[in-house]
């Protein structure tokens, strides 16, 4: 656990992406290779199987360091992580161990052929032998979530740099199904022909917000000053004629695979999605074998998507009733084609896989879940810019632009590929509530709930945790902390006084809210100081948004 | 009859009614009582104040020019009918806890505190009271330190590995105390150790009351930095990250606070390396502090509160969290002590 520690360590130490990357892949050459194969295992989400829960070890923890479970509980919320809690709260270790990362794997492999009541000895002598860092790491391979900034660019990087191996290639190995138990680090990453995993799918290639100039995210002369109306900010791509567009649909990307008469269907998240998604079966003998589409799954009923939240009820369930299917079936707007007639086609330009993926499309009867995602014809960006206008009417959240001749890349790679987003909608609403933050923000209020007028009344409709500067954060906790009407336990009713504007992407009708509406990635966009808290909108204000967009 | 409180708690600040005196108020007031200089507790605008000797040097130099009158640690005062003193409360030079008897009953605030003797302050000294009105700024049991020698060691160990590899080593610290503490007890032999112009001044001041010798050089505009390799820089925690320390060339930047035992604190500061030391008291230290006292009732002032108070209700105390305007150990700039 020593090496992998350290390894650790020196990756939380730094935030520059060239020091992650030599760290690791010194690391990679020198670490046992079963050590090699969980690191990279841990750091793309993956986790030996569960043999004790949380709640077990939050108690066990607790009683270990003797203290009430209620004041272990108030400091995981100030720490916001719990294997980090368990480490802060237990008592320091007596003794030593030489057990290596997967050593230890091992040793809790072994716990779930133990009864369940000689699991609590076990687990409480393996803190008593790791030193804080190492009991903290420990504690992850129980509970998960290994969040260091390592994403798996970088360690594909930093996997090329040690093996002299092509990333690209690297980061398509190391897609899918695998577990340390099905392949070793020599057939994932040294040998030349993996056994082929048939279920594999490609890296998932992501778009760049395109903003307006003057915006930093494209680089543009400090000259430029530009009416945005007149000049839209697709137009800093060049001519119009290298560019296509498609609406920029709001569902969950997905990538669904036909090979020897299988479907899978993979999430961007690297989650193997296919049983959520049973409309996907029937795939297998409407389009050729050995097929690859990548595009974005929706709830769609009456030619066209539903709200988002539609499609959410499908997220974290195993088994589909078919009510769900009723109410909301799910299609997969397809964009692209990776894999065609057996062949990785993701080099060719995109105009020709576009045109293998409408041929393919020509033949498909109108019940088969699939759509194609139609090209919006624009003749100027000024066009486009108009279209872009009409999205939230379409369903879509804006459009995506994409070079004529762009290969599918890897990863987030700046330059062919770009989505440009309807600005958010916005209201003026009153914090009425704030609570302290967690990890990161243990220190300051950065949870707030917001209100809008009903009268004389100010009802909650959102809670916010994002969009404010540290140095604003300072400014409201501080404020907070002297303002408190009331406390709830670690939430403090403050005194009716500031107008944030809230933004954000979408809304629809929710009888789980007081308000009766639910909002999509609400965000605090700006401070109104120039506001006093009358001047906040009102709840109507916000129902009439719902009856226009929602 | 019920006798009124030694002490109760007013929107200017803690008040002592037999006395007609404050303490630590943050509100401007006649007759003020100081724990120590740091400035969520000795804060200007008040017409008398009383201190500690130790104290007086800094505060005058923070506040400027002030009515101060200053007392010896364990020295007695007479103020109306009550009866005050002065105890080291091992936070910084000079700090104090104070205590108030009034008719046979004893109470004292605690300021701030911390149990480790840090070889630069006077050692917190337990004062047997009734009641006992403590911070608790780390009152969660996540926040347990180290020994100071481990610390400081993990510190040289730092500065020496980036001395090798050429760069600067830059600590954000506070300027009273904390600063100072380092001065102290890091390794002179590893390089030269360079002092922000703020954390000077109160060196300088430390040593002409002969609390510390100040072996460190001031960083001025002239200061030709090309010329001490190796060297480390005591800094406030807000310089960290900013253009003044372009100066320096490729410098190492670490935090040292009592907040670093988190990790989301410290990734949130973009610090490479967080040192966990603080002048407060841990878990461990609050809990033994207020054991010491003897006292029934404990108030709790800032920090943890209602998370403290709740624990010591739970282990037999009659424990309350009273609000007031202090803040402990921060992060945030606009509220450095
Ligand atoms: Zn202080
Ligand atoms: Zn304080």
């Amino acid at each position: 656990m020593k090496t992998f520690t350290a390894l650790f360590a020196q990756l939380d130490e730094t935030t520059k992406t060239s020091y992650k990357i030599s760290y690791l892949s010194n690391y990679f050459q020198v670490a046992d290779p079963m050590d090699k194969l969980w690191t990279i295992a841990l750091f793309s989400g993956r986790r030996p199987k569960r043999a004790v829960t949380t709640t077990q070890l939050r108690q066990w923890a607790a009683e270990r360091a003797n203290i009430p479970l209620w004041l272990f509980e108030d400091c995981y919320r100030v720490v916001g992580d719990l294997a980090e809690a368990l480490a802060l709260i237990l008592p320091p270790a007596q003794q030593t161990s030489d057990r290596s990362l997967s050593d230890w794997i091992v040793w809790l492999r072994a716990l779930h052929a133990l009864p369940s009541d000689q699991r609590k000895p076990q687990i409480i002598s393996a803190w008593d032998q790791l030193p804080v860092q190492q009991c903290f790491l420990f504690n992850k391979l129980i509970t998960g979530g290994f969040r260091i900034g390592v994403s798996q660019r970088l360690m594909t990087r930093a996997l090329a740099q040690a093996t002299g191996q092509d990333a690209a290639t690297l980061a398509h190995r190391l897609m899918g199904n695998w577990t340390p138990d099905t392949t070793t680090w020599a057939e994932l990453i040294e040998s030349d022909s993996p056994a082929t995993d048939l279920s594999r799918p490609y890296p998932f290639y992501l778009a760049n917000g395109l903003e307006a100039r003057g915006n930093h995210t494209l680089e543009t002369g400090p000259d430029v000053d530009v009416d945005q109306e007149a000049d839209p900010a697709a137009a800093q791509l060049g001519p119009c004629q290298d560019w296509r567009a498609e609406w920029k649909w709001d569902g969950i990307r997905g990538q669904i695979i036909l090979r020897d008469g299988n479907v899978f269907v993979w999430s961007r998240g690297e989650e193997l999605i296919t049983d959520r998604f049973p409309e996907f079966t029937k795939l297998a003998s409407l389009l050729p074998d050995s097929t690859v589409l990548d595009g974005e799954l929706l709830a769609w009923k009456s030619g066209r998507p539903m709200p988002f939240n539609a499609l959410q009820k499908r997220i974290g369930r195993k088994t589909v009733p078919k009510k769900l299917r009723d109410d909301a079936p799910v299609i997969l707007m397809a964009y692209d084609l990776l894999e065609h007639q057996g062949r990785d086609i993701r080099l060719q330009p995109y105009d020709q896989r576009r045109a293998h993926l409408t041929t393919l499309f020509a033949t498909l009867p109108d019940t088969c879940p699939l759509r194609l995602s139609q090209g919006l014809d624009f003749k100027t960006w000024g066009d486009l810019a108009s279209m872009r206008a009409g999205a939230r009417a379409a369903g879509t959240e804006g459009v995506m632009i994409k070079r004529h001749d762009s290969a599918y890349g890897v990863g987030r790679k700046k330059g062919d590929w770009w989505k440009w987003k309807l600005d958010p909608l916005t209201i003026d609403a009153v914090m009425i509530y704030a609570q302290a933050g967690h990890g990161r923000r243990a220190t300051l209020y950065s949870d707030f709930t917001f209100a809008l007028w009903q009268g004389e009344d100010l009802v909650p409709f959102t809670k916010a945790y994002s969009g404010l500067t540290d140095a604003e954060l300072a400014e409201i906790s501080k404020w907070v902390r002297k303002n408190t009407l009331q406390r709830f336990g670690p939430v403090r009713q403050v005194t009716p006084h500031h107008v944030f504007e809230i933004a954000f992407e979408g809304l629809h009708e929710s009888p789980r809210h007081k308000s009766g509406v639910a909002l999509r990635f609400p965000r605090m966009r700006r401070w109104r100081h120039d506001k006093v808290v009358r001047q906040a909108n009102t709840l109507d204000d916000l129902k009439e948004m719902l009856s226009r967009y929602g | 009859m019920r006798r009124a409180p030694v002490l109760t708690f007013t929107k200017n600040g803690i008040y002592c009614p037999a006395g007609d005196f404050y303490i630590d108020p943050w509100r401007p007031v006649e007759r003020a009582l100081i724990t120590h200089g740091h400035a969520d507790h000795a804060r200007s605008g008040h017409r008398r104040y009383l201190a500690t000797d130790l104290a007086g040097p800094v505060m005058q130099h923070r506040l400027g020019k002030i009515d101060l009158d200053a007392v010896k640690y364990g020295q007695t005062r007479q103020i109306g009918d009550a009866t005050v003193s002065f105890h080291p409360a091992g936070h910084v030079p000079g700090s104090a806890q104070i205590k108030v008897e009034v008719s046979g009953e004893i109470w004292v605030v605690s300021g701030d505190y911390k149990t480790e003797n840090d070889g630069l302050s006077d050692p917190f000294e337990p004062v047997a009271c009734h009641s006992f009105i403590t911070e608790c700024t780390f009152g969660m049991p996540v926040f347990d330190w180290q020994p100071q020698a481990a610390v400081m060691a993990q510190i040289n160990d730092w500065w020496a590995n980036n001395a090798a590899e050429g760069r600067t080593s830059v600590l954000g610290a506070y300027a009273l105390g904390k600063a100072q503490r380092l001065l102290v007890h890091l390794n002179p032999d590893i390089g030269p150790i360079l002092s922000h112009t703020a954390i000077a001044k109160t060196n300088d001041i430390l040593d002409r009351q002969s609390i510390l010798t100040n072996n460190s050089i001031q960083v001025t505009a002239n200061l030709d930095v090309k010329n001490l390799p190796g060297a480390l820089v005591l800094a406030p925690p807000s310089a960290l990250g900013s253009a003044w320390l372009r100066r320096f060339g490729p410098v190492s930047e670490a935090v040292v606070s009592g907040w670093m035992r988190l990790r989301g604190v410290r990734r949130r500061r973009n610090a490479e390396r967080g040192f966990v030391l603080s002048d407060h008291a841990d878990w461990k230290g609050l809990l033994q502090a207020v054991r010491a006292t003897g006292a029934e009732n404990i108030y709790t002032t800032h920090g943890y509160t209602d998370v403290f108070s709740r624990y010591l209700n739970e282990i037999g105390y009659h424990a309350q969290t009273v609000k007031t305007e202090f803040t402990g150990e921060t992060l945030e700039q606009d509220q450095a002590p």
